[in-house]
Parts: structure tokens; sequence; C-alpha cells
């Protein structure tokens, strides 16, 4: 068997997959969490609570009514994006004139909500999210197998997060979008619907939220919990990456997720703790984030 | 940052005179609590979640600052006293004072990182911390993982005082909570504390009068993290028991909760604050994930209707009726 640094090959490969697909996680998630806090301002506290919510739609869609996973990929962000922007209408546009602290504090309380409501009907145990037929298998690649699905997820990932960059910064509704995010005011004396924006906005970024929970089912169990602890983490890789910078954010992502797996392989002990160490040497050294800019 | 946490009128109107006589009825009422039937165990819970959240409110109410991660002072003092107490056999005294002198320790490394960024960064980075402390506990073999550190000894206050008896525990948890309340009133009408609020409100004037912003809130910061931990340290010893629970994030949010029901920025809020969630939670213990639905909601509403809280909403209702 082939060995770099002493460590099995396949172990070091699988490792760095598993590292590859947290980490498209994290890079949609922050993602996600970016948009909405460029032009909103508030810290989404429910985005975790939402890629939940996600899943299980994705989960209900196949167990009750036997809707499978390419049409809950489209129905699941727009029915969870739905109640994003009912969310936003009534409670969120309340709150802009105020500290951006209480829409922090409100969003926190939303996703206790969220949360409990599912604990209470479906335990803290996951469910089991059947893959797909056609993602049965794998790849080989010589130096390892790749399952099917996790291709696909790694993939597809990139496309969400490139094609979200793309539409922010090279058409003429980004365009819009980035100029609200630097002054409201101005952009709604253009005649721009600025309050609109902001409601498709956040809709949009929960509907990436519950998109990266539909990936994650056929991974993870499907579970009440899965997004309490993953925010948190992804809030960090928000800190290090710093929100002014949407490729900042999908690289940081990714990176975060491979470092994290490499970890695992090296010194398992480390693994859950490593961003966090992380982040406490980006603040020391440049505390406006990797790509961040001050506001 | 708009307008800041909402300011409170309470505290101004009420003067020096009120908050004296308030006090006083306050410890008056819960040193006679134990005789008029309520349960000290109960009282003795919420003394610590009131000093702990009086602490926190030192933080939010009259530094800006909202953290996110204060758990992480509370559970380090509840391991470290409960370590002290039972592993090496230490009176309660010296393990409550190892217990805070911990969080202090931690507040000072938490501070210094945390206080590199603003509102809400400041909130991510805190919970990513305590995020990060939490992990370690959860590895770390002192700690005994799920289990926790169990049946640790009540002990000798002085080696006079046995704090077995349930009564004279909950009297002298009384003593140290209403010693930290008062010295909490005296931190934020102190320079120190007048300096904080200038900071709160606006930054850069603070800074361009002179004042050293960074330092006054690490400070701030520390006080607050050393409060934290002596709550966390009496709470190991009442409940003689340190758990994971305690450093979590939902402890985290629970203080908040606390915080915001009570009054931010308010000298009785978090106390109010403190004894209306344990009671409930008490009180719906029984509703299982209920409570955490029910916690969403108060801090839904507290958020979108009611963010002065309780105190502050009836500080604002007498000043308006005295005109």
């Amino acid at each position: 068997m082939t060995e770099i640094f002493g460590i099995p090959t396949q172990a070091l490969f699988g490792q760095l997959l598993i590292g590859f697909i947290n980490g498209a996680f994290y890079a949609m998630l922050s993602l996600g969490l970016a948009v909405i806090f460029g032009l909103l301002n508030i810290i989404n506290f429910s985005h975790g609570a939402q890629y939940m919510m996600g899943a299980f739609c994705a989960w209900f869609l196949l167990e009750r009514w036997g809707v499978g996973y390419w049409w809950s990929l489209l129905l699941a962000p727009i029915a969870v994006g739905i109640t994003g922007i009912v969310i936003e209408r009534t409670m969120l546009s309340r709150l802009y004139k105020l500290d951006h602290l209480y829409g922090l504090l409100l969003t926190f309380g939303l996703a206790l909500i969220i949360q409990g409501v599912f604990t209470n009907y479906y335990g803290s145990s996951g469910q089991p999210y059947r893959l797909p037929d056609e993602f049965a298998g794998a790849f080989n690649l010589g130096f390892m197998f790749l399952p099917k699905y996790r291709a696909w997820v790694i993939i597809a990932s990139l496309i969400v997060c490139l094609g979200t960059w793309f539409v922010i910064e090279r058409t003429k509704l980004g365009s819009y979008l980035r100029a609200a995010t630097e002054n409201p005011a101005l952009v709604q004396a253009f005649g721009i619907n600025v309050p609109r924006m902001i409601t498709l906005t956040y809709g949009f970024g929960v509907g990436l939220a519950a998109l990266a929970g539909v990936m994650a089912a056929p991974i993870y169990q499907v579970s009440p919990q899965m997004g309490a602890n993953l925010i948190i983490v992804v809030f960090a890789v928000v800190v290090i990456g710093g929100m002014g910078s949407i490729l900042g954010a999908i690289l940081t992502g990714f990176g975060l997720g491979v470092i994290e797996g490499l970890t695992k392989v090296f010194y398992p002990e480390a693994s859950n703790t490593v961003i966090f160490v992380i982040m406490v040497l980006v603040l020391l050294v440049k505390p406006q984030g990797l790509f961040g800019k001050e506001r | 940052m708009t307008d800041g946490i909402e300011a409170v009128p309470a505290a101004r109107t009420a003067g020096r005179a009120g908050i004296v006589l308030a006090t006083t009825l306050m410890a008056a009422a819960l040193a006679v609590a134990p005789w008029v039937g309520v349960y000290p165990v109960f009282l003795m819970k919420a003394l610590c979640f009131a000093l702990f959240a009086c602490a926190f409110n030192l933080l939010i109410g009259f530094g800006g600052l909202l953290s996110f991660g204060h758990a992480m002072f509370l559970g380090t003092a509840g391991y470290v006293c409960a370590h002290a107490a039972k592993v090496w056999g230490w009176p309660p005294e010296a393990a409550i004072l190892i217990g805070t002198l911990a969080s202090t320790a931690l507040g000072v490394v938490a501070g210094a990182l945390a206080i590199r960024r603003q509102g809400i960064y400041f909130a991510m980075i805190t919970l990513a911390l305590a995020q990060m402390i939490f992990f370690f506990y959860l590895q770390a073999p002192f700690t005994h993982g799920e289990d926790g550190i169990q049946s640790v000894p009540r002990g000798k206050l002085f080696g006079v005082l046995d704090l077995s008896s349930t009564l004279v525990m909950y009297y002298v948890v009384l003593a140290i909570f209403l010693v930290a309340f008062v010295f909490i009133y005296r931190i934020v009408h102190s320079p120190f504390g007048q300096v904080l609020k200038a900071i709160r409100e606006n930054e850069p004037r603070a800074i361009s009068l002179g004042y050293d912003a960074e330092k006054y809130k690490l400070l701030a910061f520390v006080l607050s993290a050393a409060l934290s931990g002596l709550a966390g340290s009496v709470k190991a010893i009442v409940f003689q028991l340190a758990s994971l629970t305690d450093v979590h994030w939902t402890m985290s949010g629970e203080v908040v909760l606390m915080t915001l029901l009570g009054g931010m920025g308010t000298i009785f809020g978090p106390v109010v604050g403190a004894f209306a969630i344990i009671g409930l939670e008490s009180y719906l213990a029984s509703f299982g994930q209920w409570v955490t639905v029910m916690t969403g909601v108060i801090f839904v509403v507290c958020v979108l209707a009611f963010r002065r809280g309780i105190v502050g909403e009836l500080g604002a209702w007498w000043s308006q009726r005295k005109g």
C-alpha cells in the first residue's frame, strides 16, 4: 500500500474528500450569510435551521408524496425561501432602523422555535434519506474510489457558488444589488424598489441554505439538530473570510473544509477545533478577515 | 452602528434613593422567601443565574457588546471549582476563588481577541470561541465528558459554616449574590462605568476625548467574565455538579434571553429576567422540547414588541406617569 507521510493514501484521500464535501456546505452556507448580510446588515442565525428545513422538506416530499430528489432540489428551496420571505416581511423588516444586534437576536429566537418544533415531532435521531438510484456506485479514480453522489455534490455546489458569484458580480441585477449594499437611499432614488429587493435577497439566501440542506440529506442523516452545530462553524468561516467578497467566501469555505479533513488524518483530536483555532490566528494577524474590508 | 441598544430611562429616573430602597426590598424579600414556602433550591438556582445575567448585562447593557459565548465563563469556572473541591479536596471558598480566577484568565484571552472586531462580528467571535472551549471540555479527561463532575462535596465554608445544610447554603448564596450585585452597581455608577457608556454611545468621540476605548472594553469584558465565573463556581458547589450543559451554546443564549426579557441596561432587569425564565422552565419542565420553542417565542416577542424588557417598560411607564 502506498503511503504519504506515513498515512495510507486511501485514508488521506478519503478524508480529503470528506473535507471537500464539508467545505462545499461551508461555502454554500457562508455565501448565503454573506449575501444576506450585505443587503440586510443582519446575521441570519436561523440559517442552520433553514438548512435543516430544506433537508426535511426533501425527506417529506420523498416519504409522503414520493417526489424524488431532482424535484426536491427545485421545490424545497422555493418552499423554504417562501417561509423566509414571510419572516422578512412580517418581522425582520421592522428591525432595519434598530441596532443590527436585534436582527441576530430575532433570528436566534426563530432558530430555537424551528428546531424545537422539529425535535418535538421527530426526536433527535436522524431519518435516513434514500439515495436516488442513478447515484449508486462509485468511480474508480485509480488512487481512490469516488462515490458518484459525492462527486455530484462537489460539482453542483461549485456550480451554485460560481452561479451566485456570476449573478452578483456580472449581471445588471447584481449591480443593483451591489449598489443597494453601498447606498440603499440613492438606489431607491433611482427608482429601484429596494424594499422588494431586500425581501427577495433574504428569500434567495434562505433558499440557498435549503438547497444545501437537500444536497446534504443523502450524506448526513436528516435530523432536527443537523444545522445547529454547523452554523457556529460557518460563523467562524465567515469571520475568517470576512464578508466583503463573494469569491472570498467560496474559497474560505472549501479551503477550511479541506484543512479540517487533513486535521482528521494527522491530528484527529483537534479536528473539531481547528477552524476555531484558525479563526483566532486570523483575528490576531488580520482582524478584518482574509477577504474582508472594514465596515 | 445605528441607534445602539435602546437606552433605558429607569436607572436615570429612579435615582439613588430609589435604587437603595429597591435593593433593600429585594434583599429582604429573598431573605424571607424560604420561610414562606418558596423552594430554596429553586431560589439558589435563580440567584446563580441572576448573578450570571447581571454579569452579562454589564457587557451588553453598559458596554453595548453582545457576547454570544458567555457560557464558556460559567462552565469553565464550574469545572475548575468542582475539580478543586472534589479531586484536590479544597475548601469551598478556595474552590470558588480558583474557579473565578480561571474564568477571569479566560476572559482576558477571549476578550483581547473578541474586541478586535465590533458589533455582529463580536457576537460571532465570542460564540465561536465558546464552541472551541466546549469541544475542549468534551474531550478533556478531567471533565468526564457527558457525565460531568458529579457529587462535588459542598464542604464547610471557612471551616465553620456547614454548607450541606440547604438553608445555610442558601444564605451563603444570597450573601454572595448581594455583594456582587452591589459591586456591579458601583461599577456602573463609577467614572469607569460612565466612560464605558460613552464608548457605547459613540466610540470615535470617546477616543477623540482621549479614552483608550480598547482598554475600557477589555476591562469590562474581564469583569463580566470574572462575575460570570463567580456564578458558575457557586452553581457548581450548590448543585454539586459541573456538566457540559453549562458550556453549551444554548446556555449562552439563555443568559441573553434573561437579560433581554428583564431589560438590558437596567440594574434589576437581569434579576427579574433570571427569576422569570428559571420559574418558567421549572414550570414547563414536563413539556420537553416545547420549552425550547417557548424560549424562542419569548426571544421573538421581546425583540419585536418589548425591547426594553420588563423592568425597562415599567421604568418608562413610571416616568411617563410622573409626567
